[in-house]
């Protein structure tokens, strides 16, 4: 009887797990299905190196290479703000802040990391947007340059926390080493401790572009939303996932410009798997190397 | 590698100190000012926030419907339609999440699949959230007919936290020595007793902690729930799960881009986010003590 | 799918356990769309909730093409639109066996706004195209200041956009630099603080800081809307599947009752009489 019991929890498991198995591969099966009308009429090359997105006109034209740049772009320029900023606090916690300073920086930084991306969407519209505007003497306050601040500053906290982690699994002897060596803490830090833990800090570098990548509300309300292919950081961009939320209720079920957006929802839905995939490889080199892996 | 990184250090040994020092003192510098800017970023953020929306806060904005075109009144049934859909989405995706992680840690054999379905699991956890709300708008709205509602909002908000919930719990079963289950065994316990009396106690802080965050994440965001729940004004509180609510987080957006008084509404905008921030911060902040209280035990 | 179906109802039947049923979803009115008629939805079902209790009235946003898209996929009750459903949304609605039925519930003029700096006071429809399709591109080739035009246009989503599409651009495409914002507000916004610019908005959204200009000699008023001389003129609807019934209807009749238009005419429209 006990045994009997016992395997029926075990099936209950089974059909639970794979319950959720089934929901998370529906995600790729619906992307790939309803994205398919669209490779098929408009064509892959047409489709992702299209230079325009007029989705509502007759005849609409779904050219995706202008929301693919800005996403970049704003991407790159996000990377600018946050890879130097993150690792520099990273290396800060590590090395520089004493103990009482880390037990509270620490988690301030991961409880900074939950702060929701509306609420960083909306202060760059009221605060960031109209001070740059005016600063810079723009057209719009709305702009790449704008989204990229506000999505860098957002992706600190995430690089910052998972690159401590990193700087913290360095065996300390590889540090008694260089100063038996009579390196300074600075050329320890530098030559010794960064290079060990140069995959780690990849890791987080790659999460956070992953991140930027593939952040909605924000670039939805501070990039300007204009379907251009961008010239200047000062010009208002559409990034693909602005374009989804934007659009994705005015388009019919089944509409050519229906399965353009799930079209833009696979290509973002690729973007962060091969970010996820190196990052996945990267730490996992990392663990062996250190002679970490479980 | 560890010994040439070792050496490398050697070279630097008789270097001119002097300009070492000045070397370190710069770096130092700059790493310092790395992590003030950081701090000043973020904390300006929580600042205009806190002081613009604290001017506006009182128990009637917390708890009133919005009036007179939007521009007065407050935000109550947006701060309930954010809890169901945030209880909705964890009522779905705990039980399947969790049976999920026990099934992958301890019934399945340690094989290669796993792996496979360990690592796709951690890749889903990074897809954006805009691409949730793409699958829920097809899956839950139309597919199934739910409509735009509290139900479809919850389900797609669940699926976004699953894998999140999934490797968190994992992580913590993973955490649990074998020993402890083979002691267990050879006391002729079964494995579901095992499981429940034994691993599952164990592993609780950490299952807790991944839930918690989950349960912030939720709460906090707008993408999933643009096209599958939320609706710009609704009087009183939802009445069923298929009626569509008000949300917190698309309130925010919605005030701040659909508004038509834009000197009243961004004021409430600023009474939302504080709110909101406060909420998901408390929630985070729960988690991130039980996960230090653990580690400080484990040490 | 089967798995999928069976956990999703299974799902769907706990929440419903779980959340209070009150209210008889005959009781419940849907109205979704256009961000220019949001305004007037929204104050009347404020209005028409104080005075009906058993009624519950959700208003959503979104823009014309959203809320056609819903009524057409049955998500919502009423659509609101600033601008007639299109040819091809007609023939995706009978195609999925609705009935789109129209009911106009108050006047709107699309008022051409620049910065109060400008000069011009006056433009042709000619030049308003030409500035909106990129033939011209600076002030001074209209025999203004060597500036910059910065044009301010509405997102596709937005029933403004596609009615300025057609009554001011003959379906020309708006040049793709042109500023897109998702809102009225944000049109009016950006031009009061950019000398350069050109935006168009309904008329309720004119504010101080901006300066309405004339087309062909005509300036955008209440009287000039009604009567249809002012070019870019366009009346607001609400549709309904099929002819509205029960509650729907009451509503729609309240909006063009004189207490409804009066709300039409706070929000800054024109009302119909």
């Amino acid at each position: 009887m006990r045994r009997f019991k016992d395997s029926i929890y075990k099936w209950i498991f089974t059909a639970l797990a794979f319950a959720s198995l089934i929901f998370l591969l529906g995600i790729v099966i619906v992307l790939f299905r309803e994205a398919l009308p669209a490779l098929k009429t408009t064509g892959f090359l047409d489709l992702v190196f299209g230079k325009s997105w007029y989705p509502t006109y007759s005849p609409p034209e779904f050219g995706i290479l202008p929301l693919i740049l800005a996403s970049l772009w704003v991407t790159a320029g996000a990377m600018a703000v946050c890879v130097p900023l993150g690792v520099g606090s990273a290396l800060y916690l590590h090395e520089l802040a004493s103990n009482r300073q880390k037990a509270i920086l620490k988690p301030a930084i991961e409880l900074l990391a939950s702060i929701p991306s509306i609420v960083f969407g909306f202060f760059g519209m009221v605060v960031v947007a109209p001070f740059l505007q005016e600063t810079f003497n723009l057209p719009t306050g709305l702009t790449a340059f704008t989204a990229s601040l506000i999505l860098g500053i957002m992706a600190i906290p995430t690089i910052a926390s998972i690159a401590e982690d990193a700087l913290s699994y360095v065996p300390p002897s590889f540090k008694e080493a260089s100063y038996a060596l009579g390196a300074n803490r600075w050329q320890t830090l530098t030559q010794v401790v960064i290079p060990a833990a140069g995959s780690g800090i990849s890791t987080a570098i790659i999460l956070g572009m992953s991140r930027a990548v593939g952040e909605t509300m924000t670039v939805l309300m501070v990039a300007g939303g204009a379907a251009v292919i961008p010239h200047s950081f000062f010009e208002p961009v559409r990034p693909m996932t602005s374009t989804i939320a934007a659009e994705m209720g005015e388009a019919a079920t089944g509409s050519p410009h229906y399965a353009a957006l799930f079209a833009i929802g696979l290509i973002l839905f690729l973007i962060t798997l091969v970010f996820n995939i190196v990052a996945e490889i990267i730490s996992k080199r990392y663990r062996m190397k250190l002679g970490l892996s479980r | 590698m560890n010994e040439n990184i070792i050496a490398s250090a050697a070279i630097f040994k008789k270097k001119n100190n002097a300009r070492n020092k000045i070397v370190q003192n710069t770096g130092f510098a700059i790493l310092l000012l790395c992590i003030i800017i950081t701090i000043l970023f973020l904390g300006s953020i929580i600042y205009f926030v806190g002081v613009n929306g604290i001017k506006i806060m009182s128990w009637e904005f917390l708890t009133a419907p919005p009036r007179k075109a939007m521009t007065a009144g407050g935000i109550g049934p947006a701060i309930v339609g954010t809890f169901y859909l945030t209880i909705g989405a964890i009522l779905f995706s705990l039980p399947l999440g969790l049976s999920c992680a026990i099934y992958l840690s301890e019934y399945s054999p340690k094989s290669i699949a796993v792996n496979v379905i360990r690592l796709s699991i951690n890749n889903l956890a990074g897809v954006p959230s805009v691409v949730f709300g793409l699958f829920g708008l097809f899956v839950f709205v139309d597919y199934f007919h739910f409509g735009v509602s509290i139900l479809s909002g919850s389900l797609t908000l669940g699926i976004l936290v699953l894998p999140g919930i999934i490797s968190a719990s994992q992580e913590a079963l993973m955490a649990i020595p074998q020993s402890l289950r083979e002691a267990s065994l050879a006391l002729g316990a079964t494995q579901w007793q095992t499981i429940k009396r034994i691993v599952l106690p164990a592993a609780l802080p950490g299952i807790l902690t991944g839930v918690i965050l989950s349960i912030g994440r939720a709460a906090g965001e707008t993408a999933p729930i643009l096209f599958t729940a939320a609706t710009f004004y609704a009087r009183g509180y939802p009445d069923s799960a298929l009626s569509e609510t008000m949300a917190l987080p698309y309130h925010i957006y919605a005030l701040m881009t659909e508004g038509t008084h834009p000197e009243k509404q961004t004021m409430i905008a600023y009474g939302s986010a504080l709110t909101l921030l406060i909420l998901v911060l408390l929630i985070s902040a729960l988690a991130i003590i039980i996960r230090q209280r653990q580690r400080n035990k484990m040490v | 799918m089967n798995v999928l179906k069976k956990t999703a109802f299974l799902v769907c039947a706990t929440m419903l356990a779980t959340v209070i049923n009150g209210m008889g979803a005959d009781g419940k009115i849907v109205c979704e769309g256009s961000t220019t008629v949001l305004p007037i939805a929204q104050a009347a079902a404020e209005v028409y909730m104080d005075n009906n209790s058993g009624v519950n009235i959700s208003v959503r946003g979104g823009g014309s093409g959203v809320g056609a898209t819903s009524l057409i996929e049955g998500r919502c009750d009423i659509a609101d639109c600033s601008r007639a459903f299109k040819d091809s949304e007609l023939q995706k609605a009978a195609a999925k066996g609705k009935d789109p039925k129209a009911h106009v519930i108050a006047m709107d003029g699309i008022a051409v706004i620049v910065h109060p700096s400008n000069k011009f006071a006056e433009l042709t429809k000619q030049q308003v195209k030409d500035i909106y399709t990129g033939k011209i591109s600076n002030w001074s080739a209209l025999g203004g200041d060597n500036a910059k035009i910065v044009v301010v246009s509405r997102d596709s989503a937005s029933g403004t956009f596609e009615a300025f599409g057609e009554l001011a651009l003959k379906g020309a495409k708006v040049r793709p630099d042109a500023l897109m914002q998702a809102a009225n507000q944000g049109v009016a916004g950006i031009v009061s603080r950019t000398p350069g610019a050109i935006g168009y908005v309904g008329l309720g959204y004119i504010t101080p800081s901006v300066k309405t200009v004339k087309i062909n000699g005509i300036t955008a008023s209440r009287e000039t809307v009604l009567s249809g001389k002012y070019p870019y003129s366009r009346p607001l609807f609400m549709y309904t599947d099929g002819q509205p019934q029960g509650k729907v209807k009451d509503f729609i009749d309240f909006i063009l009752s004189a207490g409804g238009q009066k709300i039409v005419e706070e929000q800054g429209f024109v009302g119909l009489k």
